[in-house]
């Protein structure tokens, strides 16, 4: 428990450093050029046309997803083991950036497949192992927003992190077995390897600006959730000191606070 | 039967709690408690509701982790490993930590199973706490609370625990079972045993105990 | 190993013996699965064929959210009266905790299992063929929910508002068993041609990781007051 050494000297009062700035710089040009790309300079594809367009989104927004939860995942197991605040916030961070990314991609899936299908929905592998995903995902983080004691709150979404993680490869076999059969054309989710020129050029660019991008909002996310840690914790010597003064009363109940009873 | 094992430490105090901090989510329940008692001795913990008591016979149970200070019970340091201490301590906490469902009988039978013990010392422990043979095989939820308290006693005692921690033990019994709770307390001590016990009820314990803590606010006064 | 192994046999006929004296299976789950499966019958119109296609599905699902219930249960008796904390200071191994639990829910839905099928041969007009894949099937889709479901039991119990956060925890994690016991039974039932085997490697996969994950992280989400 850092709180009683907390260093109140140095209290950050932003979220923004030098290095956010950066990030955001760059993920900001990254963005633009990706744009620029994905839009206007390079060619409709062979087979599917102007729709591949949404695919130079759609294929980093996934991508970037599964990192976030494999960070939460990696990041859970060092929790249990180190314990420190750290890892915990950085677990729940990644979680909840991730999540963002996943109702990104289900949205451009599902705008892929209004232009395609002509509907919003397919029962397709890729649509359906997203947003299954994305419910495990929805429940870690009811999980966070709980009012727990911050030990036990870390544990159980330390232990649901890891969990989902292993199931996310089981799902996908499942689903893709599952609907993979009945599709003639599966959605986006792979960089076809024949892919070639600007069209493979703007994949990857695309690809490198949503990590900039991924790494700014998480630092960001972090960020904040050390500082509602900090000010959560700020009141504990001041408890400390009042739970003693009780004492010198003679004979009162103590106060309510924290629900606690001898 | 309340012969425990040998200690196998060499040092002197059972219950060595220094500056001790204990958290109930973010409330100190325990605000820098310094304690130190030694093997054998029976102490008293009084104080009003809410003082910390309870949390400091869990903590000493190695339920609830240190944050701050140090701990030491039976030669046992807490902070590092709480969870050795635990087979060697005897708890008698306000939950009975009985299944309702279960005959006292079959309480008994998986509390001592389960501790390591044998199940012919859970049905001697309930001889001893006065558990009559025609409530040993009703289930627990139909027992008064009285009698559920003294099956909850006779799952402690059956462990032979180095160190009683026991939380208002005469609260709910009646008079014949507090005076049977004295005369358990005394043998312990007798035996080596450590006895730590919280009570409100001070003419009754001053009697039993040698001396007395008062807990206020999260620290001893 | 021998210990753990020994502690969980206790726990789980402590488990089973409650069962029987509460009867909550018996009197409630059971009847509620019942339900379900008349429930679907009403939805979806015993004529047009649609519940004979649809059997394998609707008795999977019935089974998944009775399964809920009998977690659900499962923990709440450890949760009243100071249990929990008396189980932790036995000594026992949480491991043992974790798979005495396991064992307990398993023979919970094998029973559940067995008369679900038995209603389902009755309602829905299902013949049964095809055991050997079938039982390999519901083995492993019932160990593996059982474990995944005895991990977030626990987590759930944990948790204030837990029991109600169960459903949405555990259903989403459980979607890949619900569709390989499906497909399997399916094919099991002759309903579907290919082989069953490659779903029923797949549950075991889940069966065989959520077990070693629940015997791991048992501990910390048991000592985790």
């Amino acid at each position: 428990m850092s709180a009683l050494a907390a260093d109140r000297t140095a209290a950050p009062t932003s979220t923004g450093s030098t290095a956010t700035r950066v990030l955001g710089a760059v993920a900001l040009v990254g963005l633009a050029a990706v744009a620029l790309f994905g839009l206007v300079i390079s060619p409709p594809d062979a087979e599917l046309g102007e729709t591949i367009r949404i695919l130079y989104m759609h294929v980093p927004t996934v991508s970037v997803a599964y990192l976030a939860f494999v960070i939460t995942a990696v990041a859970s197991v060092a929790y249990l083991w180190k314990r420190t605040e750290f890892w915990d916030l950085l677990a729940a961070s990644s979680a909840e950036v991730g999540v963002v990314f996943f109702a990104l991609t289900i949205f451009n899936g599902m705008m892929w497949g209004k232009v395609t299908w002509g509907v919003f929905w397919r029962w397709e592998p890729r649509l359906v192992t997203t947003t299954v995903l994305f419910l495990t995902y929805i429940g870690y983080l009811v999980v966070r927003s709980i009012p727990t004691e911050p030990r036990t709150r870390g544990t159980v979404s330390a232990v649901i992190g890891i969990m989902a993680v292993v199931n996310i490869p089981i799902t996908h076999k499942a689903v893709d077995w599952w609907r993979g059969l009945h599709q003639s054309r599966t959605v986006l989710g792979t960089v076809d390897p024949e892919m070639q020129g600007s069209q493979l050029f703007t994949t990857y660019l695309s690809l490198t600006a949503f990590m900039v991008l991924f790494a700014w909002l998480l630092v960001h996310r972090f960020r904040l959730a050390w500082l509602g840690e900090r000010a959560a914790e700020q009141g504990l010597e001041a408890a400390l000191a009042d739970r003693r003064a009780e004492g010198q009363t003679s004979g009162s109940a103590g106060p309510a606070g924290g629900g606690a009873t001898a | 039967m309340t012969d425990p094992s040998p200690p196998n430490e060499s040092s002197p105090a059972a219950v060595r709690l220094r500056g001790a901090v204990a958290l109930l989510g973010r409330f100190p329940a325990l605000a820098g408690m310094d304690l130190e008692v030694a093997r054998g001795e029976v102490v008293l913990l009084a104080g009003p509701n809410g003082a910390g008591k309870t949390t400091l016979l869990r903590v000493c149970a190695g339920l609830v982790p240190v944050v701050e200070g140090s701990a030491e019970v039976l030669g046992v340091d807490l902070r590092a490993d709480p969870r050795s201490v635990r087979r060697r301590v005897g708890l008698l906490g306000h939950a009975p930590g009985l299944y309702a469902d279960l005959t006292v009988s079959e309480n008994l039978e998986f509390w001592c199973r389960s501790s390591g013990v044998a199940a012919a010392d859970g049905a001697a422990a309930l001889d001893r706490m006065a558990v009559a043979g025609r409530l040993r095989d009703l289930p627990v939820r139909a027992l008064s609370a009285g009698q559920r308290r003294r099956v909850s006693f006779a799952t402690v005692l059956a462990r032979r625990p180095e160190l009683w921690l026991l939380d208002e033990p005469h609260a709910g019994l009646d008079a014949a079972g507090r005076d049977l709770v004295d005369g358990l307390v005394g043998e312990a001590a007798a035996a080596g045993a450590t006895v730590l016990f919280a009570s409100h009820e001070l003419d009754r314990a001053e009697g039993v105990a040698q001396r007395g803590v008062t807990v206020a606010g999260g620290v001893a006064t | 190993m021998g210990r753990t192994l020994r502690d969980a046999a206790l726990l789980a006929a402590k488990d089973l013996r409650l069962e029987r004296r509460a009867k909550v299976a018996l009197g409630q789950m059971l009847p509620f699965a019942l339900l379900v499966l008349l429930l679907f019958a009403f939805a979806l119109d015993p004529d047009r064929g649609v519940l004979e296609r649809a059997t394998s599905g609707l008795f999977w699902v019935t089974v998944l959210f009775t399964a809920v219930l009998a977690v659900q249960r499962a923990f709440a008796v450890e949760v009243d009266d100071g249990v929990l904390d008396a189980l932790r200071l036995s000594g026992i191994a949480p491991a043992a905790v974790f798979l005495g639990k396991v064992g307990a829910l398993v023979v919970e839905l094998v029973v559940l299992e067995v008369v679900l099928g038995l209603g389902v041969a009755v309602l829905y007009d299902a013949r049964l063929e095809g055991w050997g894949l079938l039982a390999v099937v519901a083995a492993a889709a019932t160990v593996g929910i059982a474990a995944a479901g005895a991990s977030y039991g626990l987590l759930a119990a944990r948790l204030r508002q837990g029991s109600s956060l169960l459903p949405l925890l555990l259903l989403p994690l459980l979607a890949p068993v619900l569709i390989a016991a499906t497909r399997g039974s399916d094919v099991a039932l002759g309903r579907e041609t290919g082989s069953g085997w490659p779903w029923a490697a797949l549950l075991g996969v889940f069966a065989v990781a959520y077990l070693v994950l629940g015997t791991v992280l048992f501990r910390p989400l048991l000592e985790e007051t």
